[in-house]
């Protein structure tokens, strides 16, 4: 294979940000090859043979298939997509499947690279998804700012069109379905299933309430329809080739297959990683030498961000850990989006945490009061801290806004795939989606671990600090 | 309401019956336990977005945190409204809505009613912790000429723009921007020009809304406030009077279930201005002749006293030959002031050349003999309305709202007849265009004969669901009978079909009901059928039928009415055919006038009587559904005008006889006794009915009428639809500031490919020709006529379309060339 070429030192030339580790490949086997977008290139390295596979057997037997796989899903919430896929009302139609490629979180480019590398993989995905759940509509949503993923999909949907693999009778079969591809506009709340719904129909990028808008109860245009992250299915062509019992030998038993993380941050050799589930620890991940090599210059570790902006930060203690959903949430985080970022100690924990929140608050949609109005005051307040301006009492304030936009300790991730009754519903939170939350995590985590950085910020004033505490 | 076993929930311990599919947020406030809100409003779908109503639930998962506005209760819920936890999301949701808020209370049109005021005083911290500098926005901006915005005042609650959407379907202010720069606004150029954009004033929970006509004129605290009912549109939707110091200074929509919902058309909420105007007449005048002055023929019209003002009416009126008499007009009045002039009329003057309608009505023996539906019967979830008549955006504003919810949210299939798009095409399920005169052609095609649209809308007319027709003259170019042909075409098609009869006109429907029509008597019916009844109470009867509003001012061109007293009847704006009007007040004896304002109209008239306004009179309306409901008042009238109903009994006594009643109650008690259809009616009935009013039922015979003859259209002319438009140069319109300036004017708009045959531009100056003469005017090519017609908006500058019109004739041909 002579057009695969991974550079000495792991990343490949054609494909930026990723890096072959050696591990398992069953999504980034094609990443290496330069042409790995076009459908010749998918054609010859068994592409489109899961769909096949698929089309060989009745829709239910394919949706058994991915039940038995496990496949949990890889948007940020990790809820089994065979399950979601069965949550669909009885004998309401039509339904639709749209594909979350808004990949927006701070860290997270794993999707993007999926879909500029292997769009082909996904569109059998979503071919088998729709083939399973008898669907015939389905909407690609990729995030606005990524040209390249918006070009590579579009020319190989119509690749796929002329090739009979999209459209009607699919390879001969009675199954016909299409796929429209639409891109956002460069918003990070429309990566919320629902706000994604609502941009869809053409209206502002606002979450829905749920209840009642659980997407595969009442979703676009008010028709059940079924959400699910571009790495969640592209998964599925490997699945229905290898079978689930093939995929659940890899991973943990809770978490099969692979996952990939992208890692940013200050260590040696940022970038994606394909990654077994529940075998690989992030200690392994960042010093590993087919991973990331260890921290930058050779500094400490100071802490990490397991699973996307979102998640509550990690630590020293921490690296132990396999990445496997159910330990990290077990420990007080989440894998989220599995975007890992890695700081080391030189890094100013308040500038982290400003920056942080600083991106929540330019990024809520304004719907709900304290998403809209608190995590503008977070920001307010970190940077009035960072800027020297702070007062003693503005840290006990910090926490207590943030108990405003999320009483209580913050949600864990606390799911159970075994018992559904168990998913904490709803999250502790006083907001519509998670987005306010997400700002009080960094808040919290820095807060909690950090809080004599802030103490000094604030005792280091340079300035007087506001009026309204003279005299409190 | 709704069916079904109560569902039991928990409410701070005690057991609660909720209804099946109630709100959480409704039931608790049904049962006392009153939960914050912002966002949540009765009359839209719940968003959740304001947070404030956020309680602790218990649905079997432990105890959590969930807004009641979207949930419905479910038997065994647990709801804690005064949890620490519940305590502390209020406390925490207030203190972050205030944060950006400007706290501008003591200049701010809404505190003292303010829902942000008063929850955070009952639910809210104390003080703020917020130290930083508040975001600003420019304030307040105009969203259109009526509704300012101020939105660092404004809580996001999505209600304005939920109302644009839902309600309104004019989706003309939106969100903008994201985080803490959110705001509500419109986009540049495109304000937000919607009929009902006062709805949004009432319903903005705090003072980022406020509507120009009530901006700084009164604190909430200083209104006194009256139930009353909109004498406007026959709609008669539900109002509350406010007035401080003796001035109405506001319209408020009252909730009412079977009439408007809470909401009312700019016109409707605005119109109370034009009461107020300086040019309100505040006593009678005299003119020429009349004032016995040096100059019998001369026009100007002088100050003059009720006694003299009122001698010289009696003086008119005595001995006039009663054939010779006309009284027309009068759907500005209450139902008693009607009845108090119907009686003077027909019962003391004996004419019977009585007629409210102004020639642009229905008639009334098919009106009252048709099943008479109600709004919520045509608004059936799931039901079919038929729209055989005018545009209800245009003319009876509320009453769109009602059909606009019932299309869109509840099911109801619309089918239109109409000669151009309306307010309701966009909804419509099948929207059938159809030419003057041949409406009751295409009724029949749809149960036999039809193809495509119209075969369709046939079968879900005759699929056995019910079937509600709005009727009405579909333009004023056209002659009544041909919808009335058109609606017997529907009744002989559709079993238990009912009717809406879609008069625009205030209270017209009160008017017929008291008899004010040639031929008919107080409660429905004839003088032929119950002459004998009213004769022990009325002193006289008139001989025969009489005329008409048309034909009694063709008498009146001809020389032969002496007297033509015009009871609010702007004859010259608002009758179709504005040539007779002109001949009819040229060649009548004496005019007298009844009247709020000198209109082109009352300066032609000999004797002005000041009348009083809607809002300055007590009585009750009667609406298009026959719903009674009060009118009450909230100003006094200026100078001595007066209301309709003393005059008319200052008037008998002037004539040396007596009307037999000196108060409302006794014209009640004297109506009761004569018309069976308020047999079992009184004011103290129909004022403790409450919002809802009470429904005067009773159906007279239906006679069938005669079929109106048309003629072909023909290649060379274009047939003449005339319409209204929500405002106009009506001299209510005209006179109240906030509307004055919304009358779009007039042009011809003609079908584009008709604008080709004719050789002419959109745009171009051209010349309609027809019977009343030509004139010049703009031609608009717009695609929302129906080709083979020319739309002329009525009674707007530019055009006059009531000069195009001959009443006299069933359909108007006209022919448009290009202007030399
Ligand atoms: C604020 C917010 C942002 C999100 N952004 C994304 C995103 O960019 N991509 C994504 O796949 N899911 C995102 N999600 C999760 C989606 O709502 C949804 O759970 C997911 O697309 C479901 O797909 P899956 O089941 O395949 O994971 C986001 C959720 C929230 C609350
Ligand atoms: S939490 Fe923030 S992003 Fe989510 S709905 Fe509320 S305002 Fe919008
Ligand atoms: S302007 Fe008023 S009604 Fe509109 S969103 Fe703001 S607070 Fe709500
Ligand atoms: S009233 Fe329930 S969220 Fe606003």
């Amino acid at each position: 294979m002579a057009d695969t070429n991974p550079s000495p030192d792991g990343y490949v030339e054609h494909a930026p940000g990723y890096v072959v580790n050696g591990g398992p490949t069953l999504l980034t086997s094609r990443f290496p090859f330069e042409d790995s977008y076009t459908l010749e290139r998918s054609m010859q390295t068994g592409g489109y043979v899961g769909l096949r596979a698929a089309l060989a057997r009745t829709p239910a037997e394919v949706h058994d298939e991915v039940r038995q796989a496990t496949l949990l899903g890889r948007g940020g919430a990790g809820f089994p997509a065979g399950v979601k896929w069965g949550f669909c009302p009885e004998g309401v139609w039509p339904r639709y499947l749209v594909v979350n490629g808004d990949e927006s979180e701070p860290g997270t480019y794993k999707d993007r690279l999926l879909m500029e590398r292997d769009p082909h993989q996904l569109i059998e995905g979503c071919l088998i998804t729709c083939y399973a759940l008898g669907l015939s509509q389905c909407f690609l949503y990729v995030r606005g700012e990524m040209a390249l993923a918006q070009e590579r999909i579009a020319v190989a949907l119509n690749e796929a069109y002329e090739a009979d693999l999209i459209g009607s009778n699919i390879l001969g079969s009675d199954f016909s379905v299409d796929i429209v591809l639409h891109w956002g506009a460069g918003a990070y709340i429309v990566g919320e299933e629902t706000a994604l719904i609502e941009s869809l129909e053409g209206n502002r990028g606002m979450p829905r309430l749920k209840p009642p808008y659980f997407p595969a109860a009442i979703g676009l245009y008010g028709q059940p329809t079924i959400v699910n992250n571009v790495e969640t299915l592209s998964n599925l062509p490997w699945i229905m080739e290898n079978g689930a019992d093939a995929y659940k030998g890899y991973g943990s038993e809770a978490s099969p297959g692979t996952r990939l993380f992208a890692v940013s941050g200050h260590v040696q050799r940022p970038g994606v990683y394909e990654v077994e589930q529940g075998v690989t620890t992030f200690r392994d991940l960042f010093y590993g030498d087919n991973y990331c090599q260890g921290i930058r210059d050779g500094n400490e570790l100071k802490m990490f961000i397991p699973g996307g902006g979102s998640a509550p930060w990690f630590f020293g203690e921490h690296l132990d850990l396999p990445l496997e959903a159910r330990g990290v949430s077990e420990a007080g985080s989440m894998l989220g989006s599995g975007a890992i970022v890695v700081m080391d100690e030189t890094t100013d924990a308040v500038k982290a945490c400003l920056r942080l929140v600083r991106f929540y608050a330019n990024e809520s949609c304004g719907k709900c009061a304290p998403c809209r109005e608190g995590t503008s005051w977070e920001h307010k307040i970190l940077q009035r801290i960072y800027d020297g301006e702070g007062r003693p009492s503005d840290i006990d304030l910090l926490l207590s806004v943030g108990n405003h936009i999320s009483p209580g300790p913050y949600p864990v991730a606390s799911f159970d795939a075994a018992d559904l009754e168990a998913v904490p519903f709803p999250p502790a939170q006083t907001t519509i989606c998670p987005l306010g939350p997400s700002a009080v995590a960094p808040i919290t985590s820095a807060i909690r671990r950090f809080r004599h950085e802030f103490e000094a910020l604030i005792t280091r004033r340079d300035s007087i600090p506001v009026a309204a505490e003279a005299g409190a | 309401m709704s069916d079904g076993a109560p569902v039991e929930i928990t409410v701070n311990g005690s057991t609660v019956a909720a209804r099946p599919g109630e709100l959480l947020i409704d039931a608790c406030e049904r049962t006392g336990t009153y939960i914050p809100r912002f966002c949540h409003h009765p009359r839209m779908e719940p968003v959740g977005m304001c947070r404030m109503c956020l309680v602790e639930v218990d649905t079997g998962r432990g105890p959590a945190l969930q807004p009641s506005c979207m949930l419905t209760c479910s038997p065994g819920m647990q709801v804690d409204t005064e949890s620490e936890r519940t305590r502390s999301a209020q406390d925490g949701v207030l203190e972050l809505l205030l944060v950006n808020h400007p706290l501008d209370c003591p200049v701010c049109d809404k505190g003292g009613e303010c829902p942000l005021q008063d929850q955070t005083m009952t639910f809210g911290p104390g003080e703020s912790r917020y130290v930083e500098e508040k975001r600003h926005f420019v304030k307040p901006i105009p969203v259109n000429t009526n509704v300012l915005l101020d939105r660092e005042r404004c809580v996001l609650c999505d209600r304005c723009t939920r109302f644009a959407d839902q309600v309104a379907g004019d989706r003309l202010i939106h969100f903008l921007e994201r985080g803490s720069r959110t705001q509500v606004n419109t986009f540049p150029g495109e304000p937000f020009s919607s009929y009902f954009s006062g709805n949004t004033v009432q319903i903005c929970p705090v003072g980022a809304l406020t509507a120009v006509p009530f901006r700084f004129k009164a604190r909430p605290w200083d209104l006194e406030e009256v139930e009353s009912t909109s004498v406007l549109d026959s709609v008669g939707s539900r109002i509350s009077v406010q007035s401080s110091r003796g001035r109405v200074l506001r319209f408020m929509g009252l909730d009412s279930d079977a009439v408007n919902w809470g909401w009312l058309s700019d016109r409707e909420r605005f119109v109370f201005e034009a009461y107020d105007h300086p040019d309100r007449l505040t006593g009678p005048l005299l003119s020429g002749g009349a004032a016995g002055g040096q100059d019998p023929k001369g026009s100007t019209q002088v100050s003059a006293t009720w006694a003299d003002a009122l001698g010289a009416t009696a003086e008119a009126l005595s001995g006039t030959d009663p054939d010779r008499i006309a009284v027309l007009g009068g759907s500005r009045l209450t139902n008693e002031s009607q009845y108090a002039w119907a009686k003077l009329a027909k019962g003391i003057l004996g004419t019977d050349n009585v007629d409210a309608q102004l020639g642009d009505g229905l008639p009334v023996e098919v009106l009252l003999g048709l099943p008479r539906a109600t709004i919520d019967e045509a608004c059936t979830p799931g039901g079919t309305i038929v729209l055989l008549g005018p545009d209800p955006k245009e003319e009876l504003g509320s009453l769109y709202l009602r059909l606009r919810h019932a299309v869109v949210h509840d099911g109801a299939t619309l089918i239109e007849l109409t000669p151009h798009a309306t307010g309701l095409t966009g909804i419509a399920t099948h929207s059938i265009r159809v030419l003057p005169g041949e409406a009751a052609g295409v009724v029949r095609s749809m149960f036999q004969g039809g193809t495509g649209d119209v075969a369709a809308a046939g079968a879900v007319i005759s699929s056995g669901g019910p079937v509600t027709v709005l009727w009405g003259r579909t333009s004023l170019a056209e002659t009544d009978g041909l919808v009335v042909d058109a609606a017997m075409a529907l009744l002989e098609h559709v079993p238990d079909v009912g009717f809406l009869s879609l008069l625009r006109r205030g209270n017209v429907h009160g008017a017929l009901d008291m008899g004010m029509s040639p031929g008919f008597l107080p409660g429905r019916t004839t003088l032929e059928a119950s002459g004998d009844k009213f004769e022990n109470v009325w002193s006289c009867l008139p001989g025969e039928t009489g005329l008409g509003c048309v034909a009694a001012l063709e008498a009146a061109a001809a020389g032969d009415i002496d007297v033509l007293v015009l009871l609010g009847a702007d004859i010259l704006a608002d009758l179709p055919d504005h040539d007779l009007a002109r001949r009819a007040l040229e060649q009548a004896g004496t005019v007298v006038a009844v009247d709020l304002f000198v209109t082109s109209t009352v300066e032609c008239a000999d004797i002005v009587l000041a009348a009083a306004a809607p809002t300055e009179v007590d009585g009750s309306f009667t609406n298009l559904e026959g719903r009674i409901s009060v009118v009450a008042r909230g100003s006094s009238p200026p100078g001595t005008s007066r209301p309709d109903w003393m005059i008319a009994v200052e008037l008998a006594e002037r004539l040396g006889t007596d009307l037999g009643f000196t108060s409302l109650d006794g014209i009640w008690s004297e109506l009761a006794s004569v018309s069976a259809v308020h047999a079992d009616l009184s004011l103290n009935l129909i004022r403790a009915s409450g919002t809802e009013g009470l429904l005067a039922k009773g159906q007279m015979p239906l006679a069938m009428p005669p079929v109106t003859e048309v003629p072909d259209a023909t290649e060379s002319t274009l047939r003449l639809v005339v319409t209204r438009s929500m405002f106009d140069n009506g001299v209510l319109n005209a006179h109240s500031n906030a509307l004055a300036g919304l009358a779009p004017g007039a042009g011809i708009r003609v079908e584009p490919s008709d604008l080709d045959r004719l050789g002419l531009e959109d745009g171009s100056t051209v010349e309609i020709s027809g019977p009343r003469g030509e004139h010049i005017a703009e031609v608009v090519a717009s695609t929302q006529v129906m080709a083979g017609t020319a739309h002329v908006l009525f009674n707007q500058d530019g055009l006059d379309a009531g000069r195009l019109i001959d009443a006299s004739m069933p359909v108007i041909d006209v022919r448009l060339v290009k202007a030399r």
